[in-house]
């Protein structure tokens, strides 16, 4: 029967999902995408707080070009980082490639487009109204402005949480900058959830592809609901 | 000098022309009417009024003082706009947040945020999410929220617009207290002819972006010597 081959392999995955080295692999895609996020909030936010609340020439343009960013397929910002790592690359001397902190740096880059669009949106989406608000109650350009930002709080929330999401989910990046390397025990190991699932369906050993697969859903699904609980929350 | 005074204001957006060389003055604790059709100028006129927009021209003096849109004028002033923006907290810090910024002592705000919810008819509404409330609640705080502050001039653009007779009566009969216990000037916009017959003291009518008559409420409406404004009246300016 066909679906003997996906249920033996679905039983199997839910004795391997505690297993030491499943674990591992999880706890190291949390720790890579949530630097990246980590990094790419810390450039992101305060770009996107100019974009929103500044009137500047070409606004238009910088926001198509965040915009167009969006869909550059993950293979593509591999291939770019990979050019850029490679030891007689402009910034080999740096040692990134095949490392964690090259895979957080590329998925930063990754989702920075991201989190910009959704943050300028929130911004924008309430700009106007919130800042004369505060300024006809008193405030100043920077406290009005710094209302604006609270106010889009919720707005904030969702653009790190599709942010982490897009990060811990690609496998672009990991692959190439990361190499999918692993030795037991070893200090130099790459291997996340992505490359991992993608190796082992090619091996076909579906079991512990499942079971890992069924961690990465549970994170990112956690996520959502934890993003969903803030902003409920929140409002 | 009178209280407030404006002497040719201009303002354009692109093509259209929202206000044409527009002079007035209003006098201290007034209730003035800006009354007119949808599209006349009001708004652009209470806007430069609120200091959130800069006329192309003309000139803008608040209690003797030239207006340089530069100054901390805005503490004197305040706005209710004609739907009530509410931050997403509750209708205490919505009502505080003036005071805040001024740094009043917490005491002081708890204090103060108290008396003028009572005032507006919401004592006990402090917690409550500002924007869980109806249209006429959110008006009351967005009132509240003014008329804490003391300020010297209040601006409300068609405060009633889009509320239901009987939170409209409440707004009006909170801006005759204002008046008669806070000597605010107050100065509002509508296109609600019998609102403005009922409240101010004085209107101007503004049509196409100029005043065509200004004067008391009762001689207006009783003997309007402009044609317009009398079509206007009549309900026979379109």
């Amino acid at each position: 029967m066909a679906w003997d081959y996906i249920i033996q392999g679905f039983k199997e995955a839910l004795g391997l999902i505690t297993q030491d080295y499943v674990i591992e692999i999880a706890l190291r895609s949390i720790k890579v995408s949530g630097l990246a996020t980590l990094i790419a909030v810390a450039w992101s936010l305060p770009l996107s707080i100019f974009i929103g609340l500044t009137n500047f020439r070409g606004k238009w343009a910088v926001k198509g070009l965040i915009n167009g960013l969006m869909g550059v397929p993950t293979v593509i910002w591999g291939l770019i980082l990979y050019l850029f790592l490679v030891p007689k690359g402009p910034f080999g001397a740096l040692g990134l490639l095949y490392t964690e902190m090259g895979i957080s740096i590329g998925q930063a880059l990754l989702i920075t487009p991201i989190i910009i669009s959704i943050v300028v949106n929130s911004l924008e989406a309430i700009e106007v109204e919130i800042r004369e608000l505060a300024l006809t109650l008193g405030a100043d350009e920077i406290r009005a402005s710094f209302q604006v930002v609270t106010e889009s709080f919720g707005g904030i929330i969702l653009a790190i949480i599709a942010g982490f999401n897009r990060a811990i989910a690609e496998l672009g990046i990991a692959l190439m900058i990361g190499g999918n390397i692993y030795v037991k025990g070893g200090y130099y190991n790459t291997r996340v959830l992505t490359t991992a699932i993608q190796m082992y369906t090619v091996r076909a050993e579906v079991s512990i592809a499942i079971a890992l697969g069924i961690i990465l859903m549970s994170i990112v699904l956690g996520i959502n609901l934890l993003s969903n609980l803030i902003r409920k929350w929140l409002s | 000098m009178s209280f407030i005074k404006v002497i040719g204001l201009t303002k354009s957006y692109s093509d259209t022309k929202a206000l044409d060389n527009v002079s007035l003055e209003i006098e201290k604790g007034e209730i003035f009417c800006i009354m007119g059709h949808s599209g006349a100028g009001k708004t652009t006129l209470l806007r430069i009024l609120a200091l959130l927009e800069k006329p192309d021209s003309g000139e803008y003096y608040f209690d003797g003082t030239k207006v340089d849109w530069n100054d901390n004028l805005r503490k004197s002033i305040t706005m209710i706009f004609q739907i009530p923006v509410m931050f997403n907290t509750t209708v205490f810090k919505n009502v505080a947040y003036g005071l805040k910024i001024r740094n009043y002592p917490k005491n002081e705000i708890r204090k103060k945020v108290k008396e003028v919810l009572e005032l507006v008819g919401l004592q006990g509404y402090e917690n409550r999410k500002a924007k869980s409330l109806s249209g006429g609640e959110k008006q009351r705080v967005a009132i509240a929220r003014a008329i804490v502050l003391e300020p010297k001039l209040l601006l409300m653009d068609e405060p009633t617009a889009n509320l239901d007779p009987t939170n409209s009566a409440i707004i009006e009969e909170i801006v005759r207290e204002i008046v008669r216990e806070k000597e605010t000037t107050i100065v509002f916009s509508t296109h609600n002819l019998f609102q403005a017959k009922r409240l101010a003291h004085r209107v101007a009518h503004i049509y196409k972006g100029k005043i065509v008559e200004v004067g008391d409420t009762k001689e207006v409406f009783e003997n309007p010597k402009n044609e317009l404004t009398k079509k206007f009246i009549n309900g026979e300016l379109f």
